[in-house]
């Protein structure tokens, strides 16, 4: 058996601890270990954002984020992000502007979008698409993307 | 970057609620939530995990494979080659729906730099990597080809030494013809005297255009897993048409239609790329000799090294009068296929078809070959054909205008066809009205005010012979409750057919949206449908539904009649007034069963007869504007403004359909400007990853208008017709023709790169 190391770390508020090979990524704990299956892999070298979970707040590309560099962290994923089965504004800004299609995207990018407002509760136009640069959408054009992160933004601001 | 609120033209009748309501998308929750299953998420019980060992040589005859050092490896269940499979005698190393010309894995030669040579099964994936990179092949280098002009060129190694036999899936016949071996199929298009167009013409333009090898990145990559059980076998896959890719792997394994079951979960985008059969033969062949369920997911590098999209070399000429009517046009379109047919020979039709335009053109000369070279096979990809000739067809039509001193928009206008009329003989004529659609992109773009500076605006049109065969099947059951289930061949691939055929459902029955559900793209469970593809879902399917919604209301009134024996039936919303009494789908259902059990089964079907009879069942019009500005020291092209008009007929979900305008757009945008799979001389890839492929970003977003016009003139419900490829086409073109106007240059080879654009910068004040 390949040598494993121990780790803690919580994924969505929830503890776990876990013996990990040392090369096994966070995107791979996730989807093969824990069955969160949220965050997909594309290009599997940091380009494509489709990955991207946050780790301590901070977004990060599961695909190359070694798991025992989380050890102690906290981890949020796209699974997290709805409350008792209700959307949070930005889930629903996506919903509202058709911000996806085929959904491959949509993980990673309401994670970079999540850590962006995070950061930054009231980003003007441009400050959005620089925050989700990094998240490629084959299919939608970005613009109802843009949209949905600038309605969160705005419902944020009335909450 | 901002954003213009959508632009709706309408014209036709009010449909029924909740057609034309932008209602959420049924898959929201599911896509936002992470739930959303799509086949890369799957897994079965006792699932092993397999690998492939590609050829590093693009085109060498195999000497020997020794797969002892991989089979050694713990952990690893089976290591299988071409020679294992055809040792077996119960699998065709062929499949192919066109031309059975593709190995499953390479027999004794590759024929690209990325071929599968052999397959590995493990416990998990790296192990199955690991041993994969152990299997050492001995390969003998055969002399190398990458363009279409080297592989037909005197001396061309023969790519495919044996002709290949034709796929089960007709329809090519007339076109697999070659006169060379290097040519895979060859489809033409005439008619007119092209001799006498081209005689007393008063302007003749010749040139010569180029069309980059593409890469569609679908975001999720090619994946499948299989699982044999009881003889029969489950494909889950990512793929657009699971009741083709069922066809084509039951052939491949000699099985009835029957044992063979294909389901494709949530498809994390298609474009064309996940049309037909990919990997599913290879990962069912591994599960098959491993004895085991085979989980196989490609990287996105493998994944371009499978299918990517035509790039074409074309030689047109284009014959005009004097007041810029188009007197005859003549074209030779050579497409680079790379080494397997896959579906080239279709895409070869229709660019051969769509290279015309929806112009009158008295006389048409075009054939269009697609060539088979030493590169990644090239397939269907959305367009299909079509932008490879738009950028040609549309740059020709505004060098004319300009030579002739018409404005690029009134020479349009002086061609298209009007709505109703053929652009070629034996064709459904044009179910669009392009010049209203011209008229609205030039209010969008502002077409007579005077622009900026080094900016200028420049348009472009297309039309492409959509909607692909017009053969679907649906069922709807219609519950005890009144709800109702829908089940479709057509896969969700993004493109929202999970909203819009409920809403049909929904308007068709006179039921709450809510109480439709659909079960889609289980070849096992749903009724059949042909693809997931050409813009036809929504046109084809929903006539599908809407028959189907048809036949179950026709029953459940028989059933009335019988259970109330009434004088009087009437239709009503939602159900039958029943002598004067209003009786529900449901309440029918549970009275004819006596109660309160049983449904109501009623079956669509659409074919080659009746309003889906004259092909194209409807034409996708393209009709796109753009506003740019050329950077003289750097070469670079910004598109500042993008107009589009979705020409649907009636948009079931308008926000659907400007979602895939835009989308549309958007991938054409990165065609124009920056995507092209460059390959050295030598056949190497140089760069095959989403890195140095470049695709477009959010920051690369130009201001943007769609417009959806509604004219209710297509053949599907409530007039509708297709959406999706229409506003891809002509983007390359437009830029290309703003470009001139902004900078003077002409550019005939995309992606406009900066370095193209500076160096025909360069060449123009060279030439002053
Ligand atoms: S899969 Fe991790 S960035 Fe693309
Ligand atoms: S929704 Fe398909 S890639 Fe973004």
């Amino acid at each position: 058996m390949p040598e494993t190391i121990d780790i803690t770390l919580s994924v969505n508020g929830l503890a776990h601890e876990l013996a990990v090979q040392a090369n096994v990524t966070i995107a791979d704990l996730l989807r093969l270990e824990l069955g969160l299956t949220g965050a997909k892999i594309s290009c599997d070298m940091q380009v494509c954002g489709a990955c991207t979970v946050l780790v301590d707040g901070l977004a990060v590309s599961g695909c190359t984020y070694l798991a025992v560099d989380a050890d102690g962290r906290e981890v949020a994923t796209v699974e997290g992000l709805a409350t008792d089965g209700v959307l949070n504004p930005l889930q629903q800004a996506f919903i509202d502007h058709a911000a996806f299609q085929c959904g491959y995207c949509t993980p990673g990018m309401l994670m970079s979008a999540t850590a962006l407002l995070a950061e930054n509760p009231r980003p003007s136009r441009a400050e959005v698409i620089a925050g989700i640069d990094g998240n490629i959408c084959r299919c939608t054009g970005y613009l109802p993307i843009i949209d949905a992160v600038l309605q969160a933004a705005e419902a944020g601001a009335q909450r | 970057m901002t954003r213009v609120e959508p632009w709706r033209v309408t014209t036709r009748p009010t449909p029924p609620s909740p057609i034309g309501e932008s209602v959420p998308r049924r898959d929201g929750v599911a896509k936002v939530t992470g739930a959303a299953r799509y086949a890369t998420d799957m897994a079965v019980p006792g699932m092993a995990w397999a690998k492939v060992l590609r050829s590093p040589y693009p085109h060498a005859r195999i000497r020997s494979i020794d797969t002892s050092a991989a089979k050694a490896l713990p952990g690893v269940i089976a290591v299988v080659t071409a020679e294992d499979l055809k040792a077996r005698g119960d699998i065709n190393l062929y499949y192919g729906h066109a031309l059975t010309d593709h190995p499953i894995l390479a027999d004794g030669v590759v024929r690209y730099s990325g071929e599968a040579v052999a397959g590995v099964v493990a416990e998990d994936e790296l192990t199955a990597y690991e041993a994969a990179q152990a299997i050492l092949v001995d390969y003998e280098p055969l002399t190398v080809v990458v363009d279409v002009e080297g592989a037909l060129g005197s001396g061309a190694p023969v790519i495919h030494e044996k002709e290949a036999k034709q796929g089960f899936h007709r329809g090519f016949d007339e076109d697999i013809q070659r006169d060379h071996p290097n040519v895979c199929s060859t489809a033409v298009q005439k008619f007119g005297d092209i001799d006498a167009a081209f005689a007393g013409a008063h302007l003749v333009l010749e040139g010569e255009y180029r069309y980059p090898n593409s890469y569609a990145y679908a975001m999720e990559p090619y994946n499948s897993m299989a699982e044999w059980r009881h003889g029969g076998l489950t494909v889950w896959t990512s793929c657009q048409h699971p009741f083709m890719v069922r066809d084509d792997v039951s052939h491949v394994f000699n099985l009835a239609l029957a044992n063979m079951r294909v389901i494709a979960p949530y498809v994390g985008g298609g474009y064309g790329s996940k049309s037909y059969t990919k990997i599913e033969p290879l990962t069912a062949a591994l599960a098959l000799v491993a004895g085991r369920p085979v989980k196989l997911v490609l990287s996105i590098d493998e994944s371009i090294l499978t299918t990517r999209g035509d790039g074409a070399r074309v030689r047109i000429k284009t014959a005009f009068e004097a007041d810029g009517r188009i007197r005859g046009r003549q074209a030779e379109i050579l497409l680079n296929t790379g080494a397997y047919a896959e579906n080239s020979p279709l895409v070869a039709r229709k660019s051969a078809n769509r290279i015309s335009g929806p112009y009158r053109i008295p006389a048409l000369d075009i054939t269009c070959r697609a060539i088979y070279t030493n590169t990644a096979p090239a397939s269907s990809f959305r367009g299909f054909g079509a932008p490879q000739g738009v950028l040609p067809g549309e740059s020709q039509i505004d060098e004319a205008a300009e030579r002739l001193g018409i404005d690029p928009i009134e020479i349009r206008r002086r061609n298209v066809v009007a709505p109703g009329e053929a652009p070629w003989p034996k064709v459904r004529g044009l179910d669009a009205d392009l010049q209203a659609d011209l008229s609205l992109v030039a209010e969008a773009l502002d077409w007579a005010s005077t622009p900026q500076p080094s900016h200028a605006r420049g348009i472009a049109i297309s039309a492409s012979d959509a909607g692909s065969e017009p053969v679907s099947t649906a069922l709807i059951r219609i519950h005890v409750d009144g709800s109702a289930t829908a089940t479709i061949g057509t896969s969700e691939i993004g493109q929202g057919s999970a909203t819009v055929m409920a809403q049909i459902v929904a308007a068709e029955l006179g039921i709450p949206l809510e109480n439709v559900s659909l079960l889609q793209s289980d070849t096992a469970a749903v009724a059949y449908d042909r693809s997931t593809g050409a813009s036809r879902s929504t046109t084809i399917v929903g006539l599908a539904l809407q028959d189907a919604a048809r036949d179950a209301r026709a029953q459940l009134r028989e059933w009335a009649g019988e259970v109330w024996s009434a004088e009087s039936i009437e239709e009503a919303r939602g159900g039958l007034v029943v002598g004067g009494v209003h009786r529900g789908w449901g309440e029918i259902v549970g009275a004819y069963f006596a109660g309160d059990f049983g449904e109501v089964v009623g079956r669509g079907r659409v074919r080659k007869v009746g309003a889906t009879k004259q092909m194209p069942p409807f034409w996708e019009v393209g009709c796109v504007g753009v506003e740019v500005h050329v950077d003289e020291e750097t070469g670079q092209i910004r598109v500042d403004k993008l107009v589009t008009v979705g020409d649907v007929g009636c948009a079931i979900n308008p926000q659907l359909v400007e979602s895939q305008d835009l989308g549309a757009a958007i991938m054409g945008f990165g065609m124009a400007l920056t995507e092209e799979l460059i390959y050295t001389d030598e056949g190497t890839l140089l760069n095959g990853n989403i890195v140095e492929y470049r695709v477009p970003r959010a920051s690369d977003m130009p201001e943007y208008i769609g417009i959806i016009a509604e004219r209710g003139d297509g053949v599907g419900i409530y007039g509708a017709k297709g959406g999706g490829e229409g506003s891809l086409n002509p983007v390359a073109a437009a830029i290309a023709n703003a470009v001139r106007r902004a900078a003077g240059i002409r550019l005939r080879e995309a992606p406009f790169t900066p370095e193209r654009v500076w160096l025909a910068i360069r060449e123009r004040d060279a030439a002053k």
